[in-house]
């Protein structure tokens, strides 16, 4: 990248305009489309539609169908094609409809476009950043629920990124797209339209009433790798990222619990500056992730932070996630690692 | 960002510049619709090659349409099954069904009863006329449009809306997403809602059956956006080098929730027609001509039970509805598709049929459909009794962690446990599990 790509461009005056997760990174889409003739936006309906959840709506219209198009139904061709276009010198952005629909697609990502750099010394690369939904509470069942994150992480060669806030996924979106390595930007639906206390059953706030929601207009970037401070409290750290960064905040709130609560926002590279600083300060460390537990990325959390921390621990690690089962549909709440699962968390680990 | 090829370099150089193609159907929301240029062919116009027949020697049944029943309501040609009328009036009968439960787990989604739900309007007839053309322990591998298959295998109606509500009743425990049925007794795979993925394991199970020097065939439905995926063409290699005893059956719809069927490749060629290129022998079939789709899958199991090789037939269909509950097809697509439709609807082509024959009448035939309209409302209620999704009468929290393996292994005994702690917690004196 260039020097004048690397520093973070200014925030365009700041009008007070809201929007929603959706329409913070059908912008983001927008504004990479019209600042680099490369950018190149494709997936299963995304094209005339505008995408099943209308992340992609109005581009092509504006654009044309030759930089936003719909793609057969095959995840494989669809990551395969990028890499392709990538070798170009295309910067393809495509969208698989539910991070459950990837599997297919996982030998071109995992094989080749997490390698091309490696094996050809940086002789080609895949500029490409993946979106797609993930994960639960939408009553999807087990197609359309998943939070396979740690399956990426694992990846040497990819870079993982979860946004929690409209603000944060438009300017994540655009450092992700703008990045040259291969990106996977996985979208929390359950978040699409406003934050989630965790309370299925109580209605849905929308973000317009969220701070994070006012999203100014043009381009801005949220560097990659850097975590972000929900908030700050002395009495434990709390890791997570995604839909459960709104959870965690409002169990928090409602046991008035004072937490470093940080939203990791970039799982690979991961923040551990500040991940390190504040499980230091506090002694003790939770982590919540909605994804089932074995090998999930709690467990790198948790390893990372004992290594590091090892010494200023206070109690040990524990971690809150969904459970080692397919995300059942009719217990679906029973799964979903809700108030109770995190509230008893948090108890266990403040009376060491 | 100079560390990238500068893709513009051919700028200003007198070489023909390439263009990329995107495919565009012919009509969008408002645009009136004519279909006087698609050529449908005559009704009995096609030959029926022996079943044993070389693919080779039937190239033009994947590019042409088989047609039995003819705009005068009878039956045409060598492709005609002459089914005995107990028989076409019990095909009018599944198919009446399949249409009235339809049309009332539609209904039950939107009052709220459940998440989801997928109609197969207009295309009752490529699942249970081709079902009837096999034996009923012919194994299926259905995608979750064939809820025709499982109606006429007699599988019962109860059991579907215990599925669909996902309640203390659904035999799946309420761990799949409405109409992901599974129903071993009734040879019919579990099905997922990763696409195409049944393709391969269809023919996997017909291997396995050649391999035991068994009788029974295997026969897998796939959309025709779906045939895209890598596993219908792995699916399509291992059934031609094993000439293993499945039969392939893609049913062109012409959608894929938004996208038409020239995302997979329609303008081109036609779905039947890939069967060529792997040598298999290819049928393309009107599919709303119910005496069509069936006589073509009897002439595939007839050949494919005669280790005579393996059949990919194309259904030529229409999707009458939107794709799913979640789906509102008016953004997309003209209206006036399906009212222009040509090959009209499946359940009144049979039912003419019928008529013409002088074996059956409205009189009946409204009969027909209040019963049908009665049971599926008798059997909700019933169902309705054992729970709708989100109220409670679902399967014990337990039950979450069984089958994830055979055996619960300490961890997940844990996490049970756990989930069961939570339930206390929740509902203090709830539910007794
Ligand atoms: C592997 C995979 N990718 C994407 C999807 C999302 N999806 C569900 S149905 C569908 C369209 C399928 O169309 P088609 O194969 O024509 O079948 P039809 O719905 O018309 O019966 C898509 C893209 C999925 N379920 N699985
Ligand atoms: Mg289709």
């Amino acid at each position: 990248m260039s020097e004048a790509m690397q520093k973070e461009t200014a925030v365009d005056a700041p009008a007070e305009r809201r929007l929603n997760m959706i329409e913070a990174i059908n912008d983001a889409l927008g504004i990479m489309l019209d600042r680099d003739p490369d950018v190149i936006v494709m997936g299963e309906d995304v094209g005339y539609f505008g995408g099943v959840f209308r992340a992609t709506a109005g581009l092509q219209e504006k654009f044309g169908k030759t930089r936003v198009f719909d793609t057969p139904i095959s995840e494989c061709g669809i990551i395969g094609v990028a890499v392709g276009m990538g070798a170009y010198g295309l910067r393809p952005v495509p969208e698989i409809q539910f991070a459950d629909y990837i599997y297919p697609g996982l030998d071109q990502l995992i094989s080749e476009a997490a390698r091309l750099r490696y094996r050809s010394a940086g002789e080609f690369i895949a500029p490409m950043t993946v979106r797609s939904p993930f994960g639960g509470g939408i009553f999807g069942g087990q197609t359309h629920s998943q939070s396979p994150e740690a399956i990426f992480a694992h990846v040497s060669g990819l870079k993982t990124v979860i946004p929690a806030t409209p603000y944060d996924a438009k300017g994540l979106l655009i450092s992700a797209i703008e990045d040259n390595d291969p990106v996977i930007f996985f979208e929390p639906k359950r978040i699409y339209n406003g934050p989630f206390s965790g309370y299925y059953d109580k209605p849905v706030e929308p973000w317009k009433k969220h701070k994070d929601s006012i999203v100014p207009e043009g381009h801005y970037r949220i560097p990659l790798g850097k975590a972000r401070y929900v908030t700050e409290g002395d009495q434990l750290t709390i890791l997570a990222y995604g839909t459960m960064v709104h959870v965690v905040e409002s169990v928090c709130r409602t046991k008035g619990v004072e937490a470093d609560v940080i939203d990791l926002r970039t799982l690979v590279p991961i923040d551990i500056e500040t991940v390190e600083n504040s499980v230091k300060k506090t002694g003790k460390c939770l982590i919540v992730h909605e994804a089932t537990r074995t090998a999930g990325f709690g467990a790198e959390l948790s390893a990372l932070v004992t290594e590091r921390c090892f010494y200023h621990l206070e109690a040990p690690v524990e971690r809150v996630t969904g459970f080692d089962t397919p995300y059942p549909h009719s217990l679906e709440w029973a799964f979903f690692p809700g108030p109770v699962r995190i509230g008893e968390a948090i108890d266990k680990i403040l009376s060491e | 960002m100079a560390d990238r090829p500068d893709t513009r370099s051919q700028a200003g150089s007198n070489k023909p510049a390439l263009a990329l193609h995107v495919p565009e159907p012919k009509y969008r929301p408002g645009d009136s619709v004519d279909y006087s240029d698609l050529d449908i062919g005559e009704a009995g116009g096609q030959p029926r090659p022996d079943e044993a027949c070389d693919p080779k020697d039937m190239h033009e049944l994947a590019f042409g349409l088989v047609r039995v029943l003819g705009e005068d309501n009878k039956a045409h040609g060598p492709w005609d099954p002459k089914l005995d009328p107990e028989t076409l009036r019990a095909m009018l009968g599944h198919m009446a069904l399949t249409r009235a439960f339809d049309e009332r787990m539609f209904r039950g989604q939107r009052q709220g009863k459940t998440s989801f739900y997928m109609k197969c309007t207009g295309e009752e007839a490529t699942s249970i006329a081709s079902s009837m053309a096999l034996a009923a322990d012919d194994m299926v591998f259905p995608s979750y449009r064939q809820q025709g298959i499982l109606i006429q295998r007699g599988y019962p109606l109860i059991e579907m809306i215990n599925q669909i509500y996902s309640n203390k009743g659904d035999k799946l425990k309420g761990r799949q997403l409405p109409i992901m049925y599974s129903s071993r007794d009734h040879s019919f795979f579990s099905i997922s809602g990763n696409l195409a993925t049944q393709t391969p394991q269809a023919v996997g199970w017909a291997m396995a059956s050649a391999i035991k020097g068994d009788s029974r065939i295997a026969a897998t439905w796939v959309g025709e956006g779906s045939t895209a995926e890598g596993d219908f063409h792995s699916a399509c290699t291992f059934a031609a080098v094993y000439n293993a005893p499945v039969i392939l059956n893609v049913v062109n719809n012409q959608w894929a929730i938004s996208s038409f069927s020239g995302f997979a490749g329609a303008e081109r060629t036609t779905f039947a027609a890939r069967a060529l290129g792997y040598g298999l022998a290819g049928l393309r079939v009107d599919g709303n001509d119910a005496l069509a789709c069936y006589a073509a899958e009897r002439w595939a199991a007839n050949r494919a039970r005669a280790n005579a090789g393996p059949t990919l037939i194309e259904f030529f269909t229409y999707r009458a509805e939107g794709h799913s509950t979640s789906d509102d097809p008016t953004g997309y697509r003209s209206a006036q598709e399906r009212t222009e439709w040509p090959l009209g609807d499946p359940v009144m082509r049979l039912k003419n049929h019928l008529i013409a024959l002088g074996e059956w009448d409205e009189e009946r035939q409204d009969e027909m459909d209040r019963k049908a309209a009665e049971k599926v409302r008798e059997t909700t209620k019933q169902a309705e009794a054992n729970g709708i999704l989100g109220h409670g009468l679902h399967h014990p929290f337990r039950t979450m962690f069984e089958d994830v393996f055979e055996e619960l292994p300490w961890h997940l005994k844990e996490q049970a446990e756990q989930a069961i702690k939570e339930r206390e917690i929740k509902f203090p004196g709830g539910l007794k599990l």
